[in-house]
């Protein structure tokens, strides 16, 4: 069948992706009767919507950061279970992501779209691995879409992180992380290169790292930095909110190195902009590699880009004389990965 | 290379002094020779003279990455050498083995200029991403990791536990790859010799008076002069060369020709002032400023800013060693050189004849011109000792000039002050007539501040800057206009960067006037009146010379 009419029953609107004949959006950016979640970041999963479908992990975390009120009714589907929305084909496909985030694969009249959400392909022991898809479209992300992104390998960083903090006992290492899933990751593979020490939280972390716990990501032993007296931090490894590291509540640790774990780390201007000591290039997202392997991979004749930047992502497939548009959707941000 | 490239990338993001010798220290003590010494001149003087390395990056990058792709990404990254070192292909499966600091430089010595490109794209594909920024930076100049000269040399020091003093002695004599400094500072060798070499010997410096320091002084016994407002120099010149330094040991001769021709034909080392100086009289520090720091002077610099040396002491005589000599004599033997040679663009500062402690206090109060910021106070019997030993020289700054200013901005500040708003930008009232003919009165700012305060001030100073936000762009945050600082200041010059049209010199925050109101902060008429005039300085206190400002023979 192919890609040609594909985008008269999948289609942007202004709010958000829309599958025609299933009646239902996806990552939609206000509030609809029905959405497909791709993974619980917040300008994915917002609240108020009717009904929502979603893995069971992104639905407990909809819940915890939104309350159980946030949608109308939640069906929890598994990934690789199918369903039919209207006519329409279902099915979840783990992104590599973050716990729970998922491709969702459409199938209506003999073809295949598959909106990738947001994913990566470098290995994640919080969550289940990328799985390709074959498809007619492929709806990807292009947030590290420029050729200078290159990620380092997630665990060479970390161990960066633990060599600062062996080289340098009397300090706290604060380290500013995005609080679903990278938060997260970055206990794991501190936990999984022999960091067996206790790991301390800033208040708005705790909850989702017990939720992690629960959902089965084992990170051993956390407590809260809120609670312990001035002093006591001298060689501790601390997790806070990016925005966290230079602000009030970080005096309290003596002489911290400030950390930041994010993909924009690579780029010295915005390690001068966050203003910290180590910055530690951990993405949750595809890089530049990634992102054209993939695309290669799918075998999509059309590919529609959502957000990022879709200019170079763009132009970089018409060279590669794929077929490929941007989507531009609003309401997706990337500040804080 | 590689591990000279993590010491660049750490250093970059590391804001403390402490952090940075730490890291200078460790890297000394682990690398190799002769990559280390290499690295330390690439941190010091630089390391390659000047590659046509904008060519040689056109002409990797052709066939390489396609056009439109690198326009994107370096409009993105803002920096063409970083854009470079990211976008590189990078063969993850490549065994060839990371070239060392040492083969780095002698392949860049000795290849032609137009034949940079492949061996520069040899060793790039050779590097990691750090290590492909580090030889782009390292190519491109000076690497911008803000790490001064002296501050590598005190990580010598520090790595080997020898005297700051003695390295910089002998810092100009040797050459890279440092070597036989290395072998020295490690106890395996002797110190390197800097005999007949126009060498940087550490300069003798003052103490701030102190209230309790006048009581074990006698008027007898010391000799005062004034404190010129310039740049401290030492000028070492011997077998026909000649060079200028700075306090710190930095050699500066590139940026002040004229001075290097005038001592040309001598064997002396000499202590002094730098100085913009015209028809005799000093202009303001500021006309100094835009003489240091060239590597290229231009003859219209020489022309608008002329550069002359104030002669404080003499050192080495005719190639004799004086230091050991006592003020008094030292002061002769400096006077009869200046009288044998008459070096042009020089004079020997005067000395200041007072009768007692308060003539001299008198004295002090009436300086107010420009280039004097304040009075030396010399013992007649010491010797020329290196660094600042106790009891020796005085230095007594005159008072600063305060104003009342109103608080407008505060910006975070860096590293263990990144919690807080501690840099302050202040102003004055300026009246101003509205469209409808009324006089309107607007805080115009006049400098910018970070220092003066204590910690408990700061916190005070932090919370008032939080609670009175009106807007907030990235880390500055603009006040409600307030809070009145007295601000302490050295002078105040004209200057077209500001709305004020004015700039201080040393802005501190003396006092945080937490009880004036803001509408009875100064007016910037009344901080214009203390600007000191570039042009009408009377020549303070100096003997007349005719030969002040014959050119030199070349």
């Amino acid at each position: 069948m192919g890609a040609a009419g594909v985008d008269k029953w999948l289609y942007p609107t202004d709010r958000g992706l829309y599958c025609e004949p299933g009646d239902f959006f996806i990552d939609p950016s206000r509030a609809v009767d029905r959405a497909i979640i791709t993974h619980g970041h917040s300008d994915h999963a917002r609240s108020g919507h009717g009904a929502v479908l979603a893995t069971p992990e992104t639905v407990e975390i909809m819940k915890v950061r939104m309350g159980p009120e946030c949608a109308g009714a939640f069906d929890a589907v598994l990934t690789g279970e199918t369903r039919s929305v209207g006519g329409v084909s279902v099915r979840l496909a783990p992104a590599g992501h973050i716990l729970g985030a998922a491709q969702v694969v459409l199938e209506w009249k003999g073809q295949r779209a598959v909106v990738s959400g947001d994913y990566k392909r470098a290995a994640d022991p919080t969550c289940a691995p990328f799985e390709l898809v074959p498809c007619d479209v492929f709806v990807t992300e292009a947030t590290f879409a420029l050729p200078v992104f290159r990620h380092e390998p997630a665990e060479t960083e970390v161990g960066r992180l633990l060599a600062s903090i062996a080289r340098q006992p009397e300090r706290a290492h604060l380290v500013g992380a995005y609080g679903l899933g990278k938060t997260q990751r970055v206990i794991k593979l501190a936990r999984d290169s022999g960091y067996d020490a206790p790991i301390y939280l800033h208040g708005a972390l705790v909850e989702l790292c017990a939720l992690y716990q629960r959902l089965g990501v084992d990170l051993g032993d956390l407590r809260p930095a809120t609670t312990e007296k001035h002093g006591d931090f001298a060689g501790a490894l601390v997790l806070c909110p990016p925005s966290s590291t230079d602000d009030r509540w970080s005096r309290r640790f003596p002489d911290p190195v400030t950390a930041f774990a994010s993909g924009w780390m690579r780029i010295k201007g915005r390690i001068r902009q966050s203003g910290v000591e180590l910055p530690l290039v951990i993405s949750d997202h595809a890089d530049w590699p990634e992102l054209l392997d993939t695309i290669v991979e799918t075998g999509a004749e059309d590919v529609w880009v959502t957000h990022g930047r879709d200019d170079a992502l763009v132009y970089q497939l018409g060279q590669m004389g794929r077929k490929a548009r941007a989507l531009s959707l609003v309401g997706f941000e990337d500040e804080d990965e | 290379m590689q591990k000279f490239a993590v010491l660049l990338d750490s250093l970059t993001t590391t804001p403390s002094r402490n952090g940075k010798l730490a890291l200078l220290v460790e890297y000394f003590r682990s690398a190799p020779d002769p990559d280390r010494g290499y690295a330390l001149a690439a941190l010091t003087d630089g390391l390659f003279p000047r590659l046509p390395l904008r060519r040689a990056i056109g002409e990797l990058m052709t066939g390489r990455i396609d056009p439109v792709l690198y326009q994107m990404s370096r409009d993105y990254v803002g920096d063409t050498a970083e854009t470079v070192s990211l976008l590189w292909p990078e063969d993850r499966h490549s065994r060839r083995p990371s070239p060392g600091l040492s083969e780095v430089v002698s392949a860049f010595e000795m290849v032609p200029g137009n034949a940079v490109a492949p061996v520069l794209g040899d060793f790039l594909d050779r590097l990691d991403v750090r290590g492909r920024w580090a030889l782009l930076k390292l190519i491109g100049g000076a690497p911008r990791v803000g790490v001064s000269a002296r501050l590598a040399r005190t990580a010598l020091a520090h790595m080997s536990g020898h005297d700051l003093a003695d390295i910089e002695e002998i810092w100009h004599a040797i050459k890279p790859p440092y070597t036989g400094l290395f072998a020295w500072l490690e106890q395996r060798g002797p110190k390197p010799d800097a005999a007949g070499k126009p060498v940087f010997r550490p300069l003798m410096l003052a103490h701030p008076i102190e209230e309790g320091d006048w009581a074990n002084l006698s008027p007898s016994d010391i000799v005062a002069e004034w404190k010129w407002d310039g740049v401290r120099v030492q000028i070492a010149a011997g077998g026909g060369e000649v060079r200028i330094f700075s306090r710190s040991g930095d050699d500066i001769s590139v940026s002040f020709p004229e001075i290097v021709a005038a001592f040309q034909p001598y064997d002396a080392v000499l202590d002094g002032e730098l100085l913009v100086v015209r028809d005799g009289a000093v202009a303001p520090f500021n006309d100094l400023q835009q003489r240091l720091n060239r590597k290229t002077v231009t003859p219209k610099m020489l022309r608008g800013y002329p550069a002359f040396v104030r002669l404080y002491d003499i050192l080495i005589d005719d190639g004799e060693d004086v230091r050991a000599l006592t003020f008094d004599e030292r002061r002769m033997r400096l006077e009869a050189w200046h009288r044998r040679h008459r070096p042009a663009l020089t004079d020997v500062s005067a000395i200041v004849s007072f009768e007692d402690f308060k003539a001299l206090d008198e004295l002090w109060s009436g300086s107010r011109e420009a280039g004097i910021e304040g009075l030396m106070l010399k013992r007649r019997s010491s010797p020329y000792l290196s660094g600042r030993p106790k009891g020796h020289w005085w230095k007594w700054k005159r008072a600063a000039l305060t104003v009342d200013c109103v608080l407008m901005y505060a910006q975070r500040g860096s590293g263990k002050r990144s919690s807080y708003y501690s840099d302050y930008t202040f102003g004055v009232w300026r009246e101003i007539a509205s469209e409808d003919g009324e006089v309107v009165r607007e805080v115009v700012p006049v400098g910018k501040a970070y220092s003066g305060f204590t910690d408990e001030e700061l916190l005070l100073l932090d919370k008032f800057v939080r609670n009175h936000t009106l807007e907030q762009f990235g880390p500055v945050r603009a006040v409600e206009q307030t809070l009145v600082l007295e601000i302490a200041f050295d002078a105040v010059f004209p200057s077209t960067r500001h709305k004020s049209g004015l700039a201080m010199r040393f802005p501190r925050v003396h006092r945080i006037r937490w009880d004036k109101p803001a509408d009875e902060a100064d007016t910037l008429d009344s901080v214009q009146r203390l600007v000191v005039a570039t042009d009408t300085v009377e020549k303070a206190d100096q003997p007349a010379q005719g030969d002040l400002l014959e050119l030199p023979q070349r």
